[in-house]
């Protein structure tokens, strides 16, 4: 479906220059939900920003690599041939609804539009088919609320508009970035039952980019781990939880309150801060967070490989071997 | 038992829309009748979605909007009766610290001055290498190498700029500290950083912490009791292993089923119970009702 390979991405900031990721691959099979994780200049966001052609160039620039998607290279196809893809066969989620949606335009003239441009359909099929989306996605009332604009919508309402534009066309793709960290826990919940739903119904590919390790755990088939635009670790997702072979990927997990506090507890902190892409450690970028971290580490950046012993697909990047040093910690 | 620190009582707080060009304008019960009790040292956690009234009642509590009705009573001092001048001892010993740390940093300031500032203000601290001092001395509690007294706000991490919001907010050692959200705009691994601090600084200085959050593991990992608000009131409240082992509001309960838990095998197994906020009407004349050991629940659910 998507097959992404040594996706390079630099950023410039006040004359100074910064590889944010400097050479990301992976694959996606049809059907596969795809889960991102990562904090501040992880390079999720970027990553999915370049392949849809929405990377703010300059201060970014996509410095090589392919994303060939259903047999076109994301990455060198015309901006009008991205654009009829974008909202056609790949739909776009993002964290903030309102600098999304056109504030003078009503929401169902919003989600008419694509249905008519990629669809072939008439303004009346539109408007109806909008009205069955909006119901789809829990918005109670939809034909009345067609005709109102994006500002008569609560944030939560906001979100499901988006996500309602997003699979109007029933995209073969869906990237989403952040799509319920704005939105409260119920509503969240709302949309990732919804969501999972329709990935049954259409067969739809998410590529979903959060931070959240529960999210993760109920939507994707995979995790990726991504930390300073590489990634740390993949694979299934009940594989790396049950045994995460990246310090980084433990130390998130780890640093989560499971239940009550024991007396006198602490919580497991991962020490540092998130990384300054215009000042990168040499090697492992992780290293000096990493209590776990050899001097290899220190000097030369790990390869992403397959990790012995776990199911096939069960990649990480790491000089060390954490169930080893874990097991000698104890 | 000990007398509380601080006794909200049938607060309330009131909003109206500007009156459009038909009709009168909407009125928002954005606090509608809380109370609560806190003690020396104790950890209370406001749990609640938005538009619950959560952070209403913390800026309420702390006298930064002023309530329509009720009372906040610290100390055995009504605040509510009394003038801004009556109030100034009074703030010193309460403090709050919001979740965008940057919002709340001057950028033009440089960050020891900006924590120095309430010692000035409340002119305590003495000289000006004593007050260098003593900021030195924060900058150290929280966490934060002194050297970067003299440095901007745009030249620290999020998780930087949260501590030195902490450090101000603990400069004049106050009793009472309300955190409003202060992890949400964090990096996942910056939070539990944040979490271990404030919990070192109680230990430390015997804070009583009245933490509004969302995130609700948070809140059960971290307070001692929790207090869950909807649409402007407390459904129940108690501690917080009484009210997450055995939520009995629909509300709470809807609320714990929603939050995933970081373990594929147990989140796919979950199921979430609906629960329509927006619909739900309030039993009339319904109250809080003692389950015994001070778990609490508005009757009628």
């Amino acid at each position: 479906m998507l097959e992404i390979s040594d996706l390079s991405v630099g950023f410039s900031r006040e004359g100074r220059f910064a590889r944010v990721i400097p050479g990301l691959s992976y694959s996606l099979r049809r059907g596969e939900t795809l889960g991102i994780v990562g904090e501040s200049g992880s390079g999720k966001s970027v990553h999915a920003l370049a392949l849809l052609g929405l990377l703010p160039q300059p201060p970014g620039k996509v410095l090589g690599g392919q994303a060939i998607f259903r047999g076109e290279d994301l990455l060198t196809v015309p901006e009008a041939r991205l654009r009829e893809l974008r909202g056609g066969q790949i739909g776009v989620v993002f964290q903030d609804p309102m600098t999304a949606l056109n504030p003078v335009l009503t929401v169902g003239r919003q989600i008419a539009e694509p249905l008519m441009r990629h669809k072939g359909m008439t303004r009346r099929q539109a408007l109806d088919r909008a009205t069955d989306l909006l119901a789809l996605v829990g918005i109670r009332d939809a034909a009345r609320r067609l005709s109102q604009f994006p500002h008569e919508f609560s944030g939560g309402m906001r979100q499901r508009v988006m996500i309602a534009i997003a699979i109007s066309c029933e995209p073969a793709l869906l990237i989403a970035d952040e799509p319920t960290t704005a939105l409260d826990v119920t509503v969240q919940g709302q949309i990732l039952d919804l969501m999972a739903e329709l990935r049954e119904r259409l067969g739809m590919t998410m590529i979903w980019i959060t931070h959240d390790m529960g999210v993760v755990a109920g939507i994707a088939d995979t995790i990726q781990v991504m930390y300073a635009g590489r990634t740390m670790e993949r694979g299934p997702v009940e594989a790396v939880f049950a045994s995460p072979r990246s310090a980084y990927t433990w130390g998130l997990l780890q640093s989560l309150p499971h239940g009550a506090r024991p007396p006198g507890g602490r919580l497991h902190q991962i020490p540092g801060q998130p990384p300054d892409m215009f000042n990168l450690p040499p090697g492992d970028p992780f290293a000096p967070r990493n209590p776990f971290a050899t001097e290899r580490c220190h000097v030369e950046a790990p390869p992403l490989r397959q990790v012995e012993g776990s199911v096939p697909g069960h990649l990480a990047a790491a000089w060390y071997d954490l169930p080893a040093l874990l097991e000698r910690a104890r | 038992m000990n007398p509380p620190l601080l006794s909200v009582r049938d607060l309330r707080r009131t909003y109206r829309s500007r009156a459009g060009l038909f009709g009168s304008g909407l009125v928002t019960r954005a606090v509608d009748g809380v109370s609560f009790e806190m003690t020396a040292g104790e950890t209370l956690g406001l749990v609640g979605e938005s538009g619950s009234g959560k952070s209403t009642t913390g800026r309420l509590v702390m006298g930064l909007e002023e309530p329509d009705g009720g009372n906040v009573v610290f100390a055995g001092t009504d605040l509510t009766a009394m003038t801004p001048a009556q109030r100034k001892p009074f703030r010193r010993r309460m403090q709050i610290v919001f979740q965008d740390p940057y919002a709340a940093l001057n950028p033009r300031m440089r960050v020891g001055d900006f924590v120095a500032e309430p010692l000035l203000v409340h002119d305590v601290g003495g000289g000006a290498a004593e007050r260098r001092d003593r900021v030195a001395e924060l900058f150290r509690t929280v966490g934060l190498d002194p050297a970067f007294m003299q440095r901007f706000p745009h030249e620290f991490s999020g998780g930087q700029r949260q501590r030195v919001g902490i450090a101000r907010a603990i400069a004049l050692q106050p009793e009472f500290l309300v955190a409003d959200e202060p992890i949400t705009a964090l990096d996942v691994s910056i939070q539990a950083q944040i979490v271990n601090l404030f919990q070192d600084l109680q230990e430390r200085l015997g804070l009583a912490l009245l933490f509004i959050a969302h995130d609700l593991s948070m809140v059960r990992y971290l307070c001692t009791r929790v207090a869950v608000m909807l649409r402007g009131r407390i459904v129940e409240a108690g501690p917080v292993e009484a009210v997450f082992a055995d939520a009995r509001h629909p509300y709470t309960r809807a609320l714990l089923s929603a939050v995933p838990i970081p373990d594929p095998v147990r989140e796919r197994g979950r199921k979430r119970l609906p629960f329509d906020a927006g619909g739900y009407t309030f039993p009339p004349g319904a109250a809080l009702r003692d389950l015994g050991s001070g778990h609490l629940v508005l009757d009628g659910a």
